[in-house]
């Protein structure tokens, strides 16, 4: 019998996972099972299990939707935004949970990425960014840091990186943040408040994989890569705190955007009430 | 202050990364055999670290029934 957290909130018969031994995937999938359990919890969060719906797309990250026990959707390739921006359209009281990759949301499903961002439609997008394309072998991706090996780029990557977070902040998401996987509670904190925000909300989650990335940059194991996270990653409280000298080589781990922006599907039902009126 | 715990380890979930025993804060933790094992001098505060960053949830923190 498993802790009582993975009893409750995922398919035990589906577990142990598929991912690799120190895949900062399984990590990530806990923070937001503590997420939804401690809204779940709370009353006055609106949050029920009855009423929340888990999408993903395709890629190592995207088999979480299988893994948690909600009511789930594993759709096709970078399409799971679009999926989620259905289903909440259809069902504006959902809350509807997109688990996906950095492949899955920044390269083929970019474009979805954006315009959910621009409409600012309900939807808590929790991007488990890995660096690389694992579940086929270790090809680049959008975010695959720039100098750096991958089996479709043997004499480096001479790419530059999406920052995620920044670029979904940029297309309008009016609630942006960013976590890793080593700071599993702070993680867990950005996971709830992004989805208790009414409009669009990213977290862009640093995961690990040592078996694609990792190993072939010499950036070593699982171990090596989460301890990089912490040494080079800072909460918010103490980032801000420190120079800016300080800050020029360190990653922030917190809320990037947070603005009230109108919601997509609030928008919606208002014009509804607008057309039958003026019938 | 919580209740009184206990920590519990599933060794048939454990894939052997060594992620527990190194961030472990009181070096509890050892690998033996590629499974996470609790060392016999029992230097377990019951933190949860190590649960926190299990990615295979083989190591957790349980309520004792009082």
């Amino acid at each position: 019998m498993p802790s009582e957290l993975v009893h409750k909130f995922m398919r035990i018969d589906h577990l142990p996972h598929i991912w690799c031994a120190g895949c900062g995937n399984g990590i990530i999938m806990r923070d937001v099972a503590v997420a939804l359990q401690e809204l779940i919890d709370d009353p006055e969060s609106g949050v029920s299990r009855e009423k929340t719906v888990i999408v993903s797309g395709i890629g190592c990250s995207s088999r979480a939707a299988g893994y948690m026990d909600f009511d789930s959707i594993h759709t096709t390739h970078g399409r799971a935004i679009a999926f989620a921006t259905g289903i909440k359209f259809a069902h504006p009281e959902l809350e509807v949970i997109v688990l996906t990759g950095d492949g899955d949301c920044s390269a083929i499903g970019g474009n979805h990425l954006i315009h959910a961002a621009r409409r600012n439609i309900g939807l808590t997008v929790i991007a488990f960014n890995n660096d690389i394309y694992g579940m086929t072998g270790g090809q680049y991706s959008p975010t695959t840091p720039t100098g750096d090996v991958a089996t479709t780029a043997p004499y480096g990557n001479f790419d530059r990186p999406f920052d995620i977070a920044q670029l979904a902040a940029g297309a309008g998401a009016s609630f942006t943040a960013r976590g890793s996987a080593y700071h599993a509670r702070e993680t867990t904190e950005l996971i709830k408040q992004g989805i208790q925000h009414k409009g669009f909300s990213l977290i862009d989650v640093f995961s690990v994989c040592p078996t694609y990335y990792g190993r072939k940059n010499h950036k070593g194991g699982a171990v090596e890569m989460l301890a990089w996270q912490k040494e080079n990653m800072v909460p918010a409280s103490r980032y801000y705190a420190m120079s800016e000298e300080k800050r020029r080589d360190k990653i922030m781990v917190g809320i990037l955007t947070h603005n009230d922006f109108p919601e997509y599907t609030q928008q919606y039902a208002r014009l509804l009430e607008r057309a039958k009126k003026a019938k | 202050m919580v209740g009184k715990k206990m920590l519990v380890i599933d060794q048939s979930w454990c894939k052997g990364c060594g992620i527990c025993v190194a961030f472990c804060p009181k070096q509890a933790l050892e690998l033996v055999e590629e499974k996470v094992c609790l060392k016999a001098d029992n230097e377990c505060v019951l933190c949860g670290q190590c649960e926190l960053r299990c990615p295979d949830y083989a190591i957790w923190l349980e309520d004792l029934e009082e």
